[in-house]
């Protein structure tokens, strides 16, 4: 994938978080800030990340790697959508 | 021995974390019944010491109620201590069908089963109505028990932002796939004490066809006109599909909680919901005393009249004073310090004035949202709350909080 | 939305009705005890209660519950960490693990919230739990909320647990999980052989002595008793809801370290109520109790031996066992159902158990034996016994 999309997409799942989880204005999220270990985004929620995830990128991802690590970060989101855009 | 010292030296250091970490829960022991004035020996092994209790769920200052006492004693004579089985094979007294009958009146629902605790009753509601087709949706505040039942239920599960109905609206258009959408949420929420708008939720959830559960734990009995609940407060009553409550609050505050609402549900409930199928039921003498505060409740509104002034004066009185309140209506009043040392400086200095109050910090509430949790009761006569408002305005000075904006408590303890 | 669910659920109902597997309650209007009356007015005689040392109406417990009330009111109406530990709880605690011989005690509204919150909190990913395939379904449900990985042994089978050991030796900590008693077959765990592998194969044991507490050991402490482990065992989860008076109430005693960290982070103890105070001071004296006299456990062994030896004699299949439940095996499902119904026809109160409460083909009665039983009751009852299964050919005409 071209730089340039791979930063458009991270940008994209990045404002997503930011507006589906965040509340407080003082937090400052980054493509490497822990999200569900530090609590920003609780287990029970990601649901509506992986159907967003799904519906934004047109991919199917198992429920079997949707896991709490896979989607610990940004960056490892991406990461993942990379394994099914691919195909 | 396979306790090594490996085993043992791991849950040590754990241990020592907590502690450091300023969170390791000290429990401290009450030699009195439970009521406004209480004797508690804190620490361990020091000299009783009386002291107002303004952080228990006694919110009707039923606890020790002595009509409630000696309907407990009645029952001990008359039903015997316990019953040594689950419900369905020998466990089952007409009290305990008179009790479910009498909650489903009071609630205003079809039918109800009982369980040991609320807890149990959160646990078990879920896996024994939903299966992997349907979606759990709750608001990212509900309580802990509630967490446990959706981890133990196969079906899938989101959140919504606490209280946000645009938020649950874009949750119930994305999963209207799934075969049920059940909408999950406190009543009134225990850490803020602030009220489920649960009025907009039914229209929501008929809107888009989803079912509505609220845990309404810590509003039985007073909240609402007659003290209903929330969905009296909201003008929703027969509109809920499952309330869950508990017994171990305002309505007593023993032990004992239970599953209210759609005749089906409860039914359902009865065949599958595990703590149900394999835990003993309410003791009789609990069921006893129970059944004497619907009696109670019943009768006359006095009590939750008397908390609902009470606890206005409370918040008017600290609110004039100077301290950041959380905003509400409920005997739940949570003075904000922001700062977790602070809190338990505040707690401790309160209660060397003779007035118990617990300071809550993360993890229990969000980080930088730490604050004093005062709960008021019908126990409460004003000669307590005036003296705890007097004590509260005092620490509050020594330390130099009242009268100092959020971001000033930040900037002068840190966050 | 909720017409549509409603009829989803009808159906349901109407499923678990066809297979005959629902349950169905009948209402007792009397105090629970060996003689019962039900709300039909009729008085039998009750074996499938699990108040085995007959303390569910104990007369003392009653005495001691009623001082409480008077002394320490009613309910605590809040959790133990916010204000609602009373002295009684802390007593109640050490009496426990004075009793058991373990280092201290936490307690639980429930055993069933003892079992589902003591996993969680002690093992992670990297640890295993070995349990036994039989447990109670309150340990399956606290392994469900914890992430250790999870090893299942054949019901005592010891060679498979070896198997499950060996499997497991990669991981940090190994917990192996037991019943102490198994509920629907009586059968005890073989601590023993059990602690033996365990030291072998360095791991912790865990047992729930929901069902043994009281019953088994010559004075009641319970299978580590039994096998002279006493002190030895790192968890021991039980209840006071069965032979300890029956009410309300669980708990989990062993090392210090381990109830220190169920206080911190055990989800159904720091999120539910304190038992209350009346049910504290029951356990409290019902403790002294079998500590000052051995009379009831006593009285519960000769009872059991009593009933069995009749009952072998009788010709009946039984699974020999030293516990105070006794299985007596019919296979056939619809058999237990209708001999479980002319036996209360003849004033014994018994329940028959099928799959999936016990494995397919297992059918059976089971059969609760109490210190509260007279001989005269468990005569009543092997005649009963006798009489019935003769008609149904159970046993042989004579």
């Amino acid at each position: 994938m071209e730089e340039n999309n791979l930063n458009e997409m991270k940008e994209l799942i990045r404002n997503y978080v930011i507006k589906e989880y965040i509340d407080d204005d003082d937090v400052t999220i980054t493509y490497d800030s822990p999200l569900i270990s530090s609590g920003y985004v609780d287990s029970f929620s990601m649901v509506s990340l992986l159907v967003f995830l799904e519906n934004k990128f047109k991919i199917k991802i198992p429920p079997s790697k949707a896991t709490p690590e896979a989607f610990d970060s940004v960056n490892n989101i991406v990461a993942l959508v990379n394994q099914y855009l691919n195909r | 021995m396979s306790y090594s010292e490996k085993t043992r030296n791991l849950y040590l250091s754990q241990l020592a974390d907590i502690r450091s970490a300023g969170i390791f829960k000290e429990e401290r022991f009450i030699h009195s019944s439970q009521a406004a004035d209480i004797e508690v020996e804190f620490p361990s092994g020091s000299n009783l010491k009386k002291v107002i209790n303004m952080c228990s769920n006694n919110y009707l200052g039923l606890s020790s109620h002595p009509e409630v006492i000696k309907a407990a004693h009645e029952g001990l004579e008359v039903r015997g201590y316990g019953m040594s089985s689950v419900r369905f094979i020998c466990g089952t007294q007409d009290i305990h069908r008179q009790l479910e009958n009498r909650v489903t009146e009071f609630l205003g629902t079809e039918d109800t089963i009982l369980f040991p605790s609320c807890m149990d009753a959160n646990a078990g509601v879920f896996e024994a109505i939903l299966t992997s087709e349907d979606i759990m949706i709750s608001d990212r505040l509900v309580h802990a028990s509630i967490i446990d039942g959706m981890r133990l239920c196969s079906a899938q599960h989101d959140t919504f932002k606490h209280s946000s109905m645009e938020h649950l609206e874009e949750k119930l258009l994305l999963h209207s796939d799934k075969r049920l959408k059940l909408v999950i949420t406190d009543g009134v929420f225990s850490m803020d004490g602030d009220t489920a708008k649960l009025d907009e939720m039914v229209s929501l959830c008929e809107k888009y066809d989803a079912l509505l559960l609220v845990d309404d734990s810590h509003a039985s009995g007073f909240i609402g006109k007659t003290g209903r609940g929330t969905h009296e407060f909201c003008n929703v009553m027969g509109k809920i599909d499952i309330i869950t409550t508990t017994f171990g609050k305002a309505l007593g505050g023993a032990s004992g909680g239970c599953v209210s609402g759609r005749k089906e549900i409860v039914a359902m409930c009865r065949q599958k919901a595990r703590p149900y199928l394999f835990s003993n039921t309410i003791a009789p003498v609990i069921v006893s005393g129970v059944l004497k505060v619907f009696d109670i409740l019943s009768a006359s509104t006095e009590r939750r009249d008397k908390l609902e002034k009470n606890a206005a004066f409370w918040r008017a009185g600290l609110t004039d004073a100077g301290f950041i309140l959380k905003e509400g209506n409920t005997p739940i009043v949570p003075v904000m310090l922001f700062n977790a040392k602070l809190s338990q400086d505040f707690s401790r200095e309160l209660y060397k004035e003779g007035i118990y109050a617990i300071g809550f910090f993360f993890p229990v509430v969000p980080n930088g949202q730490a604050r004093i949790r005062t709960q008021i009761s019908a126990g409460h006569e004003m000669h307590h709350l005036e003296l705890a408002l007097e004590k509260f305005i005092k620490v509050g000075k020594k330390l130099g909080v009242p009268g100092l904006t959020k971001e000033q408590i930040i900037e002068k303890f840190g966050t | 939305m909720y017409n549509q669910y409603q009829d989803h659920l009808r159906s349901q109902i109407s499923e678990i009705k066809e297979a005959g597997l629902y349950k169905e309650e009948r209402v007792i209007v009397s105090p629970q005890g060996a003689k019962i009356t039900l709300d039909t007015g009729q008085k039998v005689l009750n074996f499938c209660a699990n108040n085995y040392l007959g303390l569910s109406s104990s007369k003392k417990l009653v005495e001691a519950a009623r001082e409480a009330l008077d002394t320490h009111g009613y309910g605590m109406s809040s959790v133990r960490f916010i204000c609602g530990t009373g002295d009684l709880h802390k007593e109640l605690e050490q009496k426990l693990a004075d009793f058991f011989g373990t280092e201290d005690t936490i307690l639980y509204a429930a055993c069933f919230d003892a079992n589902g919150g003591v996993f969680e909190p002690l093992l992670t990913s990297e640890d295993a739990i070995i349990s036994d395939s039989l447990n109670h379904a309150s340990i399956i449900d606290g392994v469900r909320l914890c992430k250790a990985q999870r090893y299942r042994y054949e019901n005592a089978d010891m060679e498979d647990l070896e198997t499950q050991l060996q499997l497991s030796q990669e991981q940090r900590f190994r917990l192996i999980v037991t019943d102490g008693v198994f509920s629907m077959d009586g059968n005890v765990a073989p601590l023993d052989r059990i602690y033996e592998l365990a030291n072998k194969y360095n791991a912790m044991v865990m047992v729930d002595e929901c069902h043994s507490a009281g019953v088994v050991g010559e004075t009641g402490r319970g299978v580590t008793e039994l096998y002279n482990l006493r002190g030895k065992i790192e968890i021991i989860t039980g209840t006071l809801g069965k032979a300890f008076g029956g009410a309300i109430g669980g708990f989990t005693t062993g090392k210090k370290e381990i109830i220190e960290m169920l206080r911190q982070r055990s989800r159904p103890y720091l999120f539910s109520n304190a038992i209350p105070p009346l049910v504290a001071a029951a356990g409290i004296r019902m403790l002294e109790m079998m500590t000052e006299t051995n009379e009831l456990q006593d009285k519960l062994h000769h009872n059991t031996k009593y009933f069995m030896d009749r009952m072998l004699k009788a010709g009946f299949d039984i699974k020999p066992t030293r516990s105070a439940i006794c299985a007596v095996m019919l296979y056939d499902a619809k058999l237990s159902q209708e001999m479980a119904a002319k036996l209360l026809d003849e004033g014994i109160y018994v329940t028959g158990f099928y799959y999936p409460v016990v494995p397919k083909g297992q059918a059976r009665i089971r059969v609760q034996l109490s210190a509260a039983h007279e001989t005269g009751h468990l005569d009543k009852a092997i005649t009963a016994f006798v009489k019935v299964g003769r008609k149904l050919g159970v046993l042989k005409e004579k």
